[in-house]
């Protein structure tokens, strides 16, 4: 198979945060009714991961698995194994009304780490970042500037951010333009 | 004469000097001055030139609410107009110039309009300018723009030095305003561990409380308000912003406030302005009040200024507006004024209350400090030109007969003061008259209210109409225990502060001094300085029938422009109940709406300037397209290359070129922009059914339909081929336009129409990229690359086949928008630069040509392919583009359908689609209309179609073009003629739309 590239190709940047773009990651997006015991429980047996609570993530070693909504969740895995983990997923949901679609592509992801993270989101997300309202394990669908994203903090404080391919460069420069040194609000 | 004073100043670094420069005259301040306070310590008491009669105006106020000392600040990439000098912090090296001014601000010769008054009252432009119709137009506005107008805007080619950004937070509660009442407030609510907020417009904590004096809890009230703010600081819970004023309170507790984080520092770095974007579930607007002028003739002389503003800036500043200052008061609080400049050791030469009995406690301190004290009196006139030389003392209950003549250098004036409702009011809240105080104070009844229906404002202090240290400390204490209880707290069981202070004698409203000034008084007594309108402006305005207030409002401009009418509203309201006869509560308030002082435009633009100005959406070969020097076309968010130019070659002869390439050897298109939905589910087919007009549940997988979508009422909103992948899944292509939107519409129809249907849709739009190789030799390309067999045979046209092309994973697609032998091929987008690559590479021996939307457009019209967007409008539906063909008529229903029928839709008359040839081989122009006999009712001529595409076709050698044409198809042959700019007509037959291989026998190879 040939090399896959991300969009940005490992740019980064340090300003109040420190931003960079996280390569080709697997992202597998899941729909099926959360209800049905079958479903949860071909996630667990197949990728190992537990149906996560509303706007939370679970995660086992390497992969995670986010809430996207009520009926959707995304998975993230390694890049190179998604195409197979989703035919092992399609398959053995393929009695039930389920979709699972590799998106690993579709997707740009960014990793933002530093003590001022928060201040980066919420000069650019509407959302109640303040730590009491976003810690370890939530998940956050949104927007940031003008286009769709999600985020999710890990368990050691790294924040995520996913955006569409095609806005991979807009949403770089934003996340850096907005944490150039000397803009620290000051405020978490 | 105004000077900076020995001593005093609580603001100000009185041990350090800095620099600034005011119309190029160098000046001396201190670290802490208001740009104001500095022009007054060093006697500037001229800063401007009025807005209609360009008469010398000086500082009135020392805050926002300063309708004359505005200026323009800075220089180039940092110049600004109509920046207020009150509220303007000074630094070393400011520079500012005055404004609406020429030649000079000492020498005007617009003040001719001001000998002129008499004829520019109210109204007069209206009056004036409107006949003859054209001369508005060509010469009074022109000229009026010229001379009239506030500062002037920054030099079009200067582009602003600064950053900006927002910033969005959630609290419990905040507090707008950080004098006593929002400290207090803050501190009641901050009990309990609620987030609480506090945000202050200025740099500094308290508000005027240490101006005014007082004791609170037995301290005086700066320390008070030090310790407050510390133990505040000190709370984990409690967010202290100065410099930050809250501009408008929207729905849902969210409020808009304007941070100037570096106004005050510029070229620091980080952002200038910072917008913050906070949702309160509590707002609690302790915003002060603000003191009204009064109405007497000359009351816009420099050095006339509000009697707070006058003690202000002896106590916050150290510098006094003159030697001897009359003041002029309807109420007990602006003896604070006399007895604060006593005791800065200058001269009160007389208090001239309107009062007839006069005040109170604070009467008798003046007088036993041997301040002369007239009761029953006010000021007929002022006497000076650009400054203050005198008033004229006359009865206040007469016309205005003189008394006695006061020299003096400054007059100091209280009508009364005005709580700040302006926040409370833009979400709704409602405002009571208050009679024994004479002004308007929201009504705790009638608060704006949250989603919930419970109020979300509470208003704290002098905001509610509390208007002594007491009263404003026992109501914000009791607003912010309100606030706290609404967020579901429990307020802590304690007192508000111990406060002492002088009770105060009663206001006597003065809408007008003396109360029956003749009219050559009248008409120069400002309500409104900022508008240069006047008591005689109002009252005209009551005569000419105007009797709603926003209506007299927007007449005369009472209460327009930066300020708002902060100092003149309520006085032009008062004047003009009097005019109408009817009580001020009946009269009524103009609508107060955000902001509540002018904020950036920077700010709210915030970081999205720039590179980041608006999103810029890249397929993944993007970078390798503009290597080549590609033209772009923006394709909703999407760039897309239009052509590629080579070195020396134009637009059109490029296209030109990657057309011939296309139809003779093959060509690449990046075609990765086009709308990917998966749709699956055991209920696919049947939803799909009812999204196209055609029948897509009869697809066999592995095979491609063209499909067509309408809205519900039946016109064409999108079309594409979809392909079945498995039983259970189909890919609908779209638009590229039409991915996001196509997406919606599919999930609105599912979520609320057929919730019970088992669909999920999935938008991969950018999973792929997908590369459209086109052309006679496309095929030998694919087989260079191997590892798929795509002969006819295997893939035939309008099939697909997932496979591995070259070591690549792909599917691809038999379809074509050209007319030729054609491969669209989807590889994950992480690989799409390497394929491209590719295939270009294998390509090369065949001359293969990259080529753009614009190639793309002439391929497609050449075929008689319709254009979501060109052929289609909103109006169109797909009968009208003679594509019955993709309409089913054995399905019960379809989105559309029903509309269809209706009789308009089915009626032949309808202008339909045909192509349609020059007779002299020109183009047609875009957008030209066919011509018709007769003209219609409003003098036109009468139209009989339309082009919807038209190119030079370099195949054909010629000029092609697509209409809409009424009833088309039954008028083959028929020679029409079109419109141009120009005026002539060009004649044209109607021909098939499909110019090029009508068989379509190059496709299917």
């Amino acid at each position: 198979m040939s090399e896959a590239v991300s969009a940005l190709n490992g740019a980064r940047y340090e300003g109040i945060a420190q931003i960079a773009d996280a390569g080709p990651v697997g992202m597998i997006t899941l729909r099926g009714t959360f209800e049905d015991e079958a479903f949860g429980d071909t996630l667990s047996i197949v990728a190992g991961l537990a149906l996560p609570g509303e706007r939370r993530l679970s995660a086992n070693g390497d992969r995670s698995l986010l809430w996207m909504s009520p009926d959707e969740l995304l998975l993230i895995c390694s890049y190179y194994e998604a195409p197979r983990l989703t035919e092992q997923l399609a398959e053995a949901l393929a009695d039930t009304h389920a979709l699972v679609l590799n998106v690993s592509d579709a997707r740009a992801m960014f990793t933002l780490t530093g003590v001022l993270s928060r201040e980066v989101l919420a000069k650019l997300s509407p959302t109640d970042v303040a730590p009491d309202a976003f810690a370890e394990g939530d998940v956050r669908r949104t927007h940031l500037g003008q286009v769709a994203a999600g985020f999710w903090m890990e368990a050691d404080g790294t924040i995520r951010i996913v955006c569409f391919r095609s806005v991979a460069q807009y949403m770089f420069d934003l996340l850096c333009t907005v944490a150039v040194p000397g803009s620290e609000v000051g405020y978490f | 004469m105004s000077t900076r004073l020995a001593t005093g100043g609580r603001l100000t670094d009185r041990g350090t000097q800095i620099e600034f420069s005011f119309n190029g005259k160098r000046l001396k301040g201190h670290p802490g001055d208001t740009l104001a306070s500095a022009l007054l310590a060093n006697d500037q008491m001229l800063v401007g030139r009025s807005f209609k009669y360009h008469r010398p105006r000086g500082i009135v106020a020392s805050g926002p609410e300063e309708p004359n000392a505005l200026v323009g600040l800075g220089t180039g990439a940092r110049f600004e107009p109509n920046q207020r000098t009150t509220t303007t912090e000074l630094f070393d090296g400011l520079t500012a110039t005055s404004q609406n001014h020429w030649p000079s601000l000492e020498f005007d010769v617009g003040v001719v309009n001001n000998y002129v008054w008499r004829f520019l009252t109210a109204g007069f432009y209206y009056k004036m300018f409107i006949h003859p119709r054209p001369f508005w137009k060509h010469i009074y506005e022109p000229f009026i723009r010229q001379t009239a107008g506030l500062g002037k805007a920054p030099e079009t080619e200067a582009r602003d030095a600064d950053t900006y950004e927002h910033f969005h937070v959630h609290v419990d509660v905040l507090v707008v305003g950080g004098g006593v009442a929002g400290l207090q407030a803050a501190k009641a609510a901050a009990e309990q561990g609620t987030s609480v907020m506090v945000i202050e417009q200025t740099a500094h904590w308290g508000g005027r409380a240490p101006v005014d004096g007082g004791t609170i809890d037995g301290q005086s009230p700066e320390n008070w308000v030090n310790e407050t703010v510390q133990s505040l600081a000190n709370q984990e819970n409690v967010t202290l912003r100065s410099r930050t004023m809250a501009a408008g309170v929207f729905d849902h507790g969210y409020v808009v406030a304007y941070e100037r984080v570096a106004d005050h520092a510029p070229g620091s770095e980080g952002p200038r302005h910072r917008l913050w974007r906070i949702r309160a579930r509590q707002i609690v607007t302790a915003t002060g009040a603000i003191e009204r002028p009064l109405s007497f003739a000359g009351n816009d002389i420099p050095g006339v200024m509000l009697a707070s503003a006058v003690r202000d800036y002896v106590v916050n500043w150290g510098v006094s507006v003159g030697d001897r200052t009359v003041v002029v008061t309807n109420n007990d609080d602006a003896y604070r004024t006399a007895i604060t400049m006593k005791n800065a050791g200058l001269t009160v030469p007389a208090i001239l209350d309107a009062r007839p009995a006069g005040g109170g406690a604070l009467m008798a301190e003046a007088r036993a400090l041997g301040i002369r004290v007239e009761t029953g009196r006010g000021i007929a006139k002022v006497k000076g030109g650009k400054r203050v030389t005198g008033v004229v003392m006359c009865d206040q209950a007469g016309e205005g007969a003189m008394l006695e003549e006061i020299a003096c250098d400054a007059v100091a004036m209280s009508g009364g003061w005005s709580p700040v409702v302006h926040l409370w009011s833009h979400c709704g809240g409602k405002l009571i008259w208050d009679d024994a105080q004479a002004f308007f104070r929201p009504d705790p009844d009638r608060a704006p209210t949250g989603q919930d229906g419970a109020p979300m404002v509470v208003t704290a202090g002098s905001a509610s109409g509390a208007m002594n240290l007491k009263t404003v400390l026992q109501d914000s204490d009791m607003a912010g225990k309100t606030a706290l209880k609404r967020v579901g707290g429990r307020p802590a069981d304690s007192a508000a502060p111990l406060v002492d202070t002088q009770d105060e004698a009663a206001l006597e409203p003065v809408w007008l001094m003396p109360q029956g000034a003749r009219y050559a008084l009248r008409g120069k007594a400002w309500l409104d300085y900022q508008n240069d309108v006047k008591v005689s402006d109002v009252q005209l305005a009551a005569c000419e029938g105007y009797e709603s207030v926003e209506h007299t409002k927007r007449y005369t401009t009472l209460g327009m422009a930066s300020d708002q009418g902060k100092l003149s509203n309520i006085n032009g309201l008062a004047v003009l109940s009097d005019a109408l006869g009817e009580p001020i509560p009946q009269v009524g308030t103009t609508t107060f709406r955000p902001p509540y002082t002018p904020i950036s435009l920077g700010a709210i633009a915030g970081e999205a300037r720039g590179k980041v100005f608006q999103p810029i959406r890249r397929t993944p070969m993007h970078a390798w397209h503009e290597a080549q020097g590609a033209k772009w076309e923006p394709v909703g968010h999407w760039r897309r290359p239009y052509c590629y130019p080579k070195a020396g070659e134009t637009a059109e002869a490029a296209v030109h070129r990657e057309v011939r390439a296309v139809r003779n050897s093959v060509g690449m298109l990046d075609a990765s922009t086009l709308g990917k939905i998966i749709v699956k589910g055991p209920d696919a087919g049947r939803f799909l059914d009812m999204l196209y007009t055609n029948m897509m549940s009869t697809l066999k997988p592995g095979k491609c339909r063209y499909g067509l979508m309408c809205t519900e009422n039946g016109f064409l909103t999108d079309d594409g081929v979809v392909a079945r992948i498995d039983e259970d899944t189909f890919l609908c292509h779209t638009t590229t336009g039409g991915a996001d939107r196509i997406h919606a519409h599919m999930e609105d129809w599912l979520q609320c129409e057929w919730w019970y249907w088992q669909v999920y849709t999935a938008n991969v739009t950018e999973q792929y990229a997908q590369i459209a190789v086109v052309g006679p030799k496309a095929r030998k390309v694919l087989e260079k690359l191997g590892g798929m067999d795509v002969s006819k045979e295997t893939l035939p046209f309008m099939e697909w086949k997932d496979g591995t092309l070259g070591g690549f994973p792909v599917r691809i697609y038999r379809i074509s928008f050209s007319g030729e032998l054609s491969y669209e091929i989807a590889v994950p987008a992480n690989m799409g630069q390497a394929l491209w690559d590719k295939l270009f590479e294998a390509g090369r021996e065949f001359d293969v040509t990259p080529y753009g939307t614009e190639g793309l457009h002439v391929l497609r019209a050449e075929k008689g392919f319709i254009m979501i967007g060109d052929e289609t409008d909103g109006t169109v539906i797909p009968q009208d583009l003679g594509l019955n063909w993709a309409i089913s008529k054995k399905k019960e229903d379809f989105l559309g359908k029903r509309a269809q029928e209706r009789s308009h839709m089915a009626d032949p008359n309808r202008w339909k689609l045909v192509g349609l040839e020059t007779l002299d081989g020109s183009v047609l122009p875009d957008g030209s209309y066919a011509v018709a006999e007769g003209v219609n009712a409003n003098g036109q001529r009468n139209t009989q179609g339309r082009v919807t595409s038209t190119y030079y076709s370099p195949t054909l050698n010629r000029g092609i073009a697509m209409g809409l044409v009424h009833r088309g198809p039954d008028r083959m042959g028929e020679v029409i003629e079109f419109n141009t700019v120009e005026g002539a007509t060009i004649k044209a037959k109607i021909v098939s739309p499909v110019f090029y291989d009508p068989e379509g026998e190059k496709q299917n190879v």
